[in-house]
């Protein structure tokens, strides 16, 4: 197991360095304008621009430009600075941490709930009105896009401009720490419009793995000795029918840390997911490369730490 | 399943017990056969079908409906304060903040949305079973080579990936040295880029099955080459989980294709797109619903309808799982 384990890690590393070198190489490489021109701004001098360019070594070759930024990296912890607001990129990401949690964690425990919750009625009462009708709204919810059901949700709903206003609306977000009254009330919305698309394929995957994994002969026999039916769905269906809902949801945590662009852009929240959105608009190279390694590394450590668990649980995986 | 028994659902009915009339049913008939049974994939595929035409004769749907050309600029639409006035006989859509018909242009961004999904699918599609192919087959270095680009194309985040490459290449003078102009081709690009891992893994795994069962045994047996075995006896068995696979892909790529150009990387102005319009419509959507609205509802019932065809194409494929 801890060489298993030890392997993943180093995987790990040589996974963020090829992402991080990709990266480079699209933000880099493939924008026909000239990046130190963009930096400059519109009504620079040839000569500020050549200061510029020699400042952030973009008179280097690419080469030499990747090794600076390594070596800032694994030397000094620097991550590099952001062209635009000229600040370093690891306190700007930091700084935006929190919001991207707060609306990643909430809307997780949302859509984890209601999932679960509809995926085993409508397996345990497949067939039925309620099963057709919830499944049916499932597929409709996979196939909203998110960011159009966040404007309906602020259309009907917002304390500003709603019909009914009841929750906060766009750009009301106050950190945890400052008031979590007006904390909660403005992550309802994106919580919930967030959690939408997730719950429904949620619910559709453990509907289809529990009704298939109550087929099995061990749920006949389960029944046979006289368990209550709550107990053989419960304790035996829904155990071994959730695994793929875990796998799925490490995943999907994982790619929402790296930031909800378009739910944060909608509901104007100060996250990771715009900080990456505005930096691309502003071909921020070293911001873009912050939030992108940020995104991956939450991508990679949800897939590690996934498998690892799915190995502890499951002895039939081997770790060869 | 409703058909009666598998034996009646392999043989035509009425030939059961001629064995002189061999006419059992192909594994791709019987998927078909299932298919055309599910009524409410029918019908999505029906909406589908009335959703190109409405796509491709665009500009006489327009002509038929009486309202103005999408991007006709008519500012006597707007009220005093500036503001697009809502939905009426003459704009059932109403019109947006640029005095522009909303049904023209929902109508034309049909064009946009259907155009780029389905050439993107096609083309990932495509790279996705070359690789997939290639990888599950020949194993070794190939394969080696070819998965881990895939693992770190899904350690990405696919989003901002996209969105990068689009806004590289969306912005300005195109990307790749002007090689790549803004427009939809760049689009179909940047989708089937970062689209393709996920049917390399499928096939991959198939292929990887596959190449294990007797009759690939028999075939080599016989001396047929690589490419034999890998075009005329592996991929016959593929034709359908890809056919699954690229329908369920479709409606992701137009929820993809929407949310690129809602942030403004998709194709540029003033080409009709749904997701711009509903980025348009955000600074004005309290008082214009109504331009938020039906590009949001054509988005939503698009997905759908072909969620739902991928739906009955999966429950064809497994019919047990249907179940």
């Amino acid at each position: 197991m801890a060489r298993y384990i030890a392997r993943r890690l180093l995987w790990t590393v040589v996974l963020m360095f090829a992402v991080s070198v990709v990266t480079f190489i699209i933000f880099y490489v493939l924008p026909s304008a000239d990046p130190a021109a963009l930096r400059a701004g519109r009504h620079a001098s040839p000569q500020q621009i050549e200061e510029i360019r020699h400042k952030y070594h973009l008179d280097k070759s690419l080469l030499d430009q990747l090794s600076f930024y390594f070596k800032g990296i694994l030397l000094h912890g620097d991550f590099g600075i952001s062209y635009v607001n000229d600040q370093p990129v690891a306190k700007l990401v930091f700084s935006r941490l929190p919001a991207t949690i707060s609306v990643a964690v909430g809307a997780a425990v949302l859509w984890l709930l209601s999932g679960v919750a509809i995926g085993i009625i409508s397996a345990v009462r497949r067939h039925s009105k309620l099963d057709r009708a919830t499944m049916s709204l499932a597929l409709v919810g996979i196939s909203a896009p998110v960011y159009w059901l966040g404007l309906v949700a602020l259309y009907l709903f917002a304390d500003d401009i709603g019909l009914i206003p009841l929750f906060g609306g766009s750009g009301s977000y106050q950190p945890i720490t400052e008031d979590p009254l007006a904390w909660l009330n403005s992550m309802i919305l994106p919580w919930v419009v967030l959690a939408v698309a997730f719950a429904a394929f949620y619910s559709r995957l453990l509907r289809g793995t529990l009704i298939e994994v109550m087929g099995e002969d061990y749920i006949r026999t389960a029944r046979a000795k006289g368990l209550p039916e709550r107990t053989v769905v419960m304790r035996h269906g829904v155990r071994s029918a959730i695994t793929p809902i875990v796998t799925a949801f490490g995943l999907d945590l994982g790619a929402l840390l790296g930031g909800a662009v378009l739910v944060e852009i909608v509901f104007n929240i100060p996250g990771i997911g715009r900080l990456a959105y505005d930096a691309i608009l502003h071909s921020d190279l070293f911001l873009i490369q912050g939030t992108v390694l940020l995104a991956a590394f939450f991508v990679i450590g949800a897939n590690l730490v996934v498998d690892v668990v799915y190995a502890y649980l499951d002895p039939r995986v081997r770790y060869e | 399943m409703s058909t009666g028994t598998l034996l009646e659902e392999v043989f035509d009915a009425d030939l059961i017990g001629h064995p002189e009339v061999v006419a059992a049913r192909t594994p791709s008939q019987l998927f078909w056969r299932r298919f055309r049974q599910d009524r409410v994939a029918i019908a999505s595929l029906g909406f589908i079908v009335f959703l190109s035409l409405v796509a491709i004769f665009a500009p006489l749907f327009v002509a038929l409906a009486g309202t103005a050309p999408p991007n006709a600029i008519d500012s006597s639409l707007l009220n005093d304060f500036g503001l697009p006035t809502g939905p009426s006989l003459a704009h059932p859509f109403g019109v947006d903040g640029l005095g522009r018909d909303v049904l023209s242009r929902t109508v034309y961004g049909a064009r946009t949305s259907l155009e780029i999904a389905i050439l993107a699918t096609l083309i990932a599609t495509g790279i996705g079973v070359v690789l997939g192919m290639l990888a599950g087959f020949f194993g070794g270095w190939i394969d080696t080579l070819i998965s881990r680009s895939v693992d770190v194309m899904l350690a990405f985040p696919v989003f901002l990936l996209a969105l990068g490459l689009a806004s590289g290449c969306s912005l300005g003078n195109g990307c790749a040295g002007g090689l790549i102009q803004p427009g939809i081709s760049t689009v179909v690009v940047v989708i089937a880029i970062v689209s393709w891992t996920y049917p390399a893994r499928l096939i991959r795994g198939q292929v990887l099955s596959l190449k294990e069962k007797e009759f690939v045994d028999a075939a080599r047996s016989i001396g047929a080459s690589n490419s034999r075995i890998l075009f005329r006896e592996i991929l016959p068995n593929l034709v359908v989980p890809i056919i699954v696979y690229a329908s369920l892909m479709i409606p992701t790529n137009i929820l993809l294709e929407a949310a690129l150009s809602f942030l403004g990387a998709g194709v540029p102005a003033p080409t009709a797109s749904w997701g711009a319009m509903i980025s348009d419509a955000t600074s004005i959507f309290n008082t214009a619903w109504w331009y938020m609205l039906f590009p949001g509802l054509a988005i939503l019932f698009t997905a759908l309808a072909f969620n739902l065809v991928g739906d009955g194409l999966t429950d064809a494929m497994n019919p047990r799982a249907a179940d």
